[in-house]
C-alpha cells in the first residue's frame, strides 16, 4: 500500500530529477537545433544551454536558479486505497524538496509579496488530481519558471474567429520575444472554458516534444520563421515544439490559451503502487 | 557577423565600455552584484533620501539575477545563478543610470528604448544565456558579501567574485545600438509575411 512517507519522498526525488536532469527528448531537440543554426550568436547561445545541462547533471544542481513554482499532476487509480490525505503528503514533499534539492523559495503572497521561504501557501503547490483506471498513483512534477509564465496569454475568441486561432498563438510568441528564454516549447489549449483552456495548455507541456502532429508542425514552422532565435538574439530556433490540446467548448465560445515554456521543459514522473 | 571577444576585469573602465559593440562576446572576471526588482527600488529609495549606497555600482557589474544560495558553516555558496528577465527593470534602470558615470549590466531578454537611451555614452547591456544557472554558478568563485538580505534570497544584493563569467553577448551598446531592436524589426516583418500567407 502507498504510504504518506513514500509519496513525500517520491515528490522530493521527482523535483530533484526535474531540476537537475532535462528529459532526453528536450535535450535531443536542443542538439538538433544546435546543428541547424548557422547564426554564430544563436549557436553560441544553444552551446551554452547544452553545457549548462551537462553541468547541472554532473554537479546535481538545478539547471536554472528559477526552480519554478511547484506544480504537481496526480493520477489516482480508482482501486487505490489511501489511509492519508494525498494533498498533505505532496505538500510535505515540496516542503522537503525546497530544503533538500534545494529549490529557490519562489512562492510569495500575491499582494503583500511576503515570502514564507517554504514554497508552501494557499493553493501552492498547485495540484491537479484526476481519477483514472487501475490501482496505481502516478505523480508528475512540472516546476514552472516565471520568465516564460509571465508572457503566456489567454483570449476568449468569438466562434466566428476560428481563423484567428493561429494568428493569436503566433502573436503571443512574437510579443514574448526573448523574455521567456527561447528556444521555447509552446503549450496550447483550445476549447472548454476560460480556466479549462489554460489547464489544457499546461497539460500539453507534459507531452514528448517529438509527438507533434501535422497541425502542430505547421505552427512550429511559422513560429520559427519569425526569427526571434535563441535568447531573442536572432536565429532559426525560436521554438522546439508546439503542443496543442483541444476540448469541446460552448457553442458561443472559443477560448485559446498559450502557455509558454522555456527551453528548460523540466518534468519528471513516477508510478507508485 | 564577426564576433569580437573581450576578456574584461572589474572595475571595467569607461573606455573599455565605450569600445564594446553589439554582437561582441564578453567574459568577465571580478566583482558582480545581483540586483533585481526589489534591490532597484531600494537603490532609488537611497537616492531619494540623499543616502550613499553601501556599494559602488560603477566598479562592479550589475547582474539581474535571483540566485539559489546555501549557507554552509557561516559561508555562502552559490548553487545556481542564471539571469532573470531584465525587462522588469525597464522603468527603474534609467533612474539608477542618472546617478552614475558608467555601468555594465548583465541580464536576459533585453531592455526597452528608454534604457537604450539612458545607456548612451556610459553603459552597456550584456545578454547571458537564460536559464544557464549551473554554468554561471561554476564561474562564481566566492560570495563576498550580501546587502539587503531582508528582501529575501532572490531579491537581496549578493556580491560575487567571478572568473571568466560568460559568454555574454553585447545586446545593447553605448552608442544606441540594440541587437534586440534589430531582431524585433525583422520579427515584425516576418510576422506580417506569415499572416499574408494563405
Amino acid at each position: 500500500m502507498v504510504s504518506f512517507e513514500e509519496v513525500a519522498e517520491t515528490v522530493v526525488e521527482l523535483f530533484r530529477k526535474a531540476e537537475t536532469e532535462l528529459p532526453e527528448d528536450v535535450i535531443q531537440a536542443l542538439k538538433n537545433a544546435y546543428e541547424q543554426e548557422d547564426n554564430e550568436v544563436a549557436r553560441n547561445t544553444i552551446g551554452a544551454i547544452l553545457r549548462n545541462i551537462e553541468a547541472a547533471r554532473g554537479l546535481k544542481v538545478p539547471m536554472c536558479q528559477d526552480t519554478g513554482l511547484p506544480i504537481i499532476f496526480a493520477e489516482v487509480g480508482r482501486d487505490l486505497r489511501l489511509d492519508f490525505n494525498l494533498r498533505d503528503a505532496i505538500v510535505e514533499g515540496v516542503r522537503r524538496a525546497t530544503k533538500e534539492v534545494p529549490l529557490r523559495p519562489n512562492a510569495v503572497h500575491p499582494l503583500t509579496r511576503e515570502n514564507p521561504g517554504t514554497n508552501i501557501g494557499p493553493h501552492v503547490p498547485l495540484i491537479t488530481m484526476d481519477v483514472v483506471e487501475g490501482d496505481a498513483l502516478k505523480l508528475t512534477v512540472l516546476p514552472k519558471g516565471a520568465g516564460s509564465e509571465n508572457v503566456s496569454a489567454l483570449r476568449m475568441l468569438l466562434p466566428s474567429q476560428v481563423n484567428n486561432v493561429e494568428r493569436f498563438i503566433i502573436e503571443v510568441v512574437k510579443n514574448a520575444g526573448g523574455k521567456p528564454c527561447p528556444p521555447i516549447i509552446v503549450g496550447v489549449g483550445i476549447g472548454t472554458t476560460f480556466d479549462g483552456a489554460a489547464k489544457l495548455a499546461k497539460k500539453a507541456l507534459l507531452r514528448n516534444v517529438t509527438s507533434m502532429d501535422e497541425f502542430e508542425r505547421g505552427l512550429l514552422e511559422k513560429i520559427n520563421s519569425l526569427g526571434i532565435g535563441p535568447g531573442g538574439l536572432g536565429g532559426k530556433t525560436t521554438a522546439l515544439a508546439v503542443l496543442v490540446e483541444t476540448g469541446y467548448c460552448h457553442t458561443a465560445s472559443l477560448p485559446v490559451a498559450v502557455n509558454i515554456q522555456c527551453w528548460a521543459n523540466r518534468r519528471a514522473s513516477a508510478m507508485l503502487r | 557577423m564577426v564576433m569580437v571577444e573581450h576578456w574584461l576585469k572589474t572595475p571595467i573602465g569607461k573606455d573599455e565600455i565605450l569600445n564594446l559593440n553589439v554582437g561582441d562576446v564578453v567574459y568577465i572576471t571580478g566583482t558582480m552584484i545581483t540586483a533585481r526588482d526589489e534591490a532597484h527600488v531600494r537603490m532609488l529609495e537611497y537616492f531619494d533620501e540623499g543616502n550613499e549606497l553601501p556599494f559602488r555600482i560603477e566598479d562592479v557589474v550589475i547582474y539581474h539575477c535571483g540566485p539559489i544560495i546555501v549557507e554552509d558553516g557561516g559561508k555562502y555558496r552559490t548553487i545556481s545563478a542564471g539571469p532573470t528577465t531584465s525587462a522588469r527593470m525597464n522603468s527603474l534602470t534609467p533612474k539608477v543610470l542618472e546617478r552614475v558615470d558608467r555601468m555594465v549590466i548583465v541580464g536576459k531578454g533585453g531592455m526597452n528604448e528608454e534604457v537604450i537611451n539612458a545607456l548612451k555614452g556610459k553603459g552597456v547591456y550584456l545578454a547571458y544565456t537564460g536559464g544557464a544557472g549551473a554554468l554561471a554558478a561554476q564561474t562564481i568563485k566566492t560570495v563576498r558579501d550580501v546587502y539587503w538580505k531582508d528582501l529575501g534570497m532572490p531579491e537581496a544584493a549578493w556580491v560575487f567574485e567571478v572568473e571568466n563569467f560568460g559568454p555574454c553577448i553585447v545586446g545593447i551598446d553605448s552608442k544606441g545600438n540594440s541587437l534586440y531592436k534589430e531582431v524585433e524589426k525583422t520579427v515584425e516583418e516576418n510576422f506580417r509575411k506569415i499572416l499574408s500567407q494563405p
